[in-house]
């Protein structure tokens, strides 16, 4: 018998208005894992995101994380719960500085405990050098990069049992976009499964050990990620290849 | 035109102390759109509530309108600082749990809400204009504490309730600055204010962070409502009509969903809406008031300090 995935998808449709952007779909993250999925412009992966954490929930279908349905649970339980995403364009904290972003990230453990705080704080400051140095800096006067890096630390200030991230590496220098990585592979070591959302294909499967792709609101192909790398179609869809 | 300097000391603080019962109400309009980009035109009536809470509890109930002193007057003066502030912020929850949260809830557009609180401020106050609540006449303020003159600032004389009323703004206003800024509760009101969905995304209820963030504003208001009462010895169901437009026009001069802002707007309004009648006469005081509002907004859209209940 096989153990229940971490995070299951089961027919989910999601619609604005009567626009449906994701048409039922069926994915799954095992324990573990580091699951990409993968797709270009307006596929629908955003949509499938906030789907899960209930920002947008489904219009149908379901999401059950350990086993148990969260489908239409409010977004502050989802995160309760220990699904924690990193958005797409960041949504840092404009006027908060550095150090208070990262205590946000905590919000939901925060009860007072502000030495296990100090304790994550300097685990994400190892992490990312730079947002320590910048500590006390606004999160909005932040480059991209580092914006990037805070998402991902504030994100991790929130102990997730699943870390979901949308399209880390838009818009970064490659130099960043490999620290970013190298931090993804990291922390998934430690034990935290990742579901991985890019438009940058080559990345994200090299990442992942699974890996959807998505077309309109529906999952075209399921695979390992190598085989995902070596497949005809994938290779000229999303690597450039003629 | 000939201007009255002898009448500067006297204008002088009676702006000051003006404009900082403007900011105490405005923290409620500011607030309110930090998190929610909506103006609460209600919050006029909210205000009203206040002051009708003491004229209830102390004048009605209790008969207390001979002068008190020591222990007593202490007592009766915090007591009335809570019963105002949970009678409007209580209030404030509950117009935002019945007016605005359904709205919310069906993703109304912004003309929705706007035409709501204008609705809601005059249902409130022609609810307590009927003859079973406050009628139509105005009721002299419970007279607990004396009227007599505690201080001389720059030659004008000041008196005890005014001086009560500025100390209790200041200190409001700190504590205020503290919730916002270093405490959890406060600290996701400004991620609310910031970006909604981040503040979503890292576990705060949103739903509880507005409740709260009327709760505050409303409580705030209900304070002013009862000093204001108390300054000027009345209490009436159009009470909030004039202090609320001030304070509104205080919020969006310093810079509305900015706590400090409101401080700032406040006092500046206080002060050139009085000491404009040194020079022209006292009737010129409400076009001059909103003058100014016009002028600033012309060159500053944001408002003095700019938008933002983030601002530190
Ligand atoms: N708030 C919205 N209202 C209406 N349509 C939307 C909204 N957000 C996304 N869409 C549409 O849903 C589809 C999927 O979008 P999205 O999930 O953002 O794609 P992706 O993240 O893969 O680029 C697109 O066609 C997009 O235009
Ligand atoms: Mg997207």
């Amino acid at each position: 018998m096989a153990a229940t995935p971490l995070l299951e998808l089961k027919g989910v449709k999601v619609r604005y208005g009567v626009i449906e952007a994701v048409k039922g779909i069926d994915m799954k993250v095992n324990e573990g894992e580091v699951v990409t999925l993968i797709g270009g412009n307006g596929a629908g992966k955003t949509t499938t995101l906030r789907a899960i954490s209930m920002i947008h929930a489904p219009a149908e279908g379901q999401v059950l994380f350990q086993g148990e349905d969260i489908t239409g649970v409010p977004s502050h339980e989802v995160v309760g719960r220990g699904i924690v995403q990193v958005p797409e364009g960041r949504h840092i904290f404009p006027s908060m500085s550095v150090y208070e972003n990262l205590e946000m990230g905590a919000f939901i453990r925060d009860k007072g405990d502000r030495k296990g705080l100090g304790e994550e704080v300097e685990r994400v400051y190892e992490l990312f050098p730079v947002l320590k140095e910048r500590r006390k800096q606004a999160g909005g006067t932040l480059s991209g990069g580092e914006q990037q890096m805070l998402a991902i630390g504030r994100a991790l200030m929130a102990k997730p049992k699943l870390l979901m991230l949308d399209e880390p590496s838009m818009g970064l220098a490659p130099q960043v976009v490999e620290t970013v990585f190298d931090v993804i592979a990291q922390v998934n070591s430690e034990g935290i499964p990742v579901l991985l959302i890019e438009q940058n294909a080559q990345m994200a499967l090299g990442a992942a050990k699974r890996g959807y792709v998505i077309e309109t609101g529906e999952i075209v192909l399921e695979d390992r990620a190598e085989k995902l790398l070596g497949n005809d179609e994938v290779r000229k869809a999303y690597l450039g290849e003629e | 035109m000939d201007c009255n300097t002898g009448a500067f000391p006297n204008l002088f603080v009676t702006g000051l102390i003006l404009g900082m019962l403007y900011a105490l109400i405005a923290l409620g309009y500011t607030m309110v759109y930090g998190v929610l980009k909506l103006i609460n035109f209600a919050h006029d009536a909210i205000f009203m509530i206040g002051a009708a809470s003491i004229f209830y509890l102390f004048g009605v109930w209790f008969g207390l309108n001979e002068p008190t002193g020591g222990v007593v007057l202490v007592s009766l003066i915090a007591v009335g600082f809570l019963v105002s502030g949970l009678a409007s912020g209580g209030s404030a929850v509950l117009l935002e749990r019945l007016a605005y949260r359904p709205l919310r809830r069906r993703g109304a557009a912004r003309l929705s809400f706007l035409i709501a609180a204008v609705g809601a401020s005059f249902f409130i106050t022609y609810l307590f204009q009927q003859d079973f609540l406050l009628g139509t006449s105005e009721h002299n303020f419970p007279g607990f504490m004396a009227t007599e003159s505690a201080l001389t600032i720059i030659g004008a004389q000041v008196n005890n309730r005014r001086v009560l009323a500025v100390l209790t703004a200041v200190a409001l206003f700190l504590i205020l600055d503290f919730f916002v800024n270093k405490t959890r509760s406060g600290r996701s009101i400004r991620a609310v204010a910031q970006d909604i969905d981040a503040a979503r995304l890292m576990g705060v209820n949103v739903d509880r962070v507005v409740a709260l963030t009327f709760f505050v504003g409303g409580f705030f208001g209900g304070i002013a409502g009862f000093l204001y009462g108390m300054v000027f010895s009345k209490v009436a169901w159009n009470l909030g009509f004039f202090p609320g437009i001030k304070a509104f026009t205080a919020a969006v001069l310093g810079g509305i969903g900015n706590v400090r802002g409101a401080l700032l707007g406040g006092v500046t309004l206080g002060l050139v809406e009085n000491l404009s009648t040194l020079c022209i006469g006292a009737e010129w005081k409400n076009p001059i008031a909103f003058s100014v509002l016009v002028l600033v907004l012309i060159f500053r859209p944001t408002g003095i300090l700019g938008e933002g209940l983030s601002a530190r």
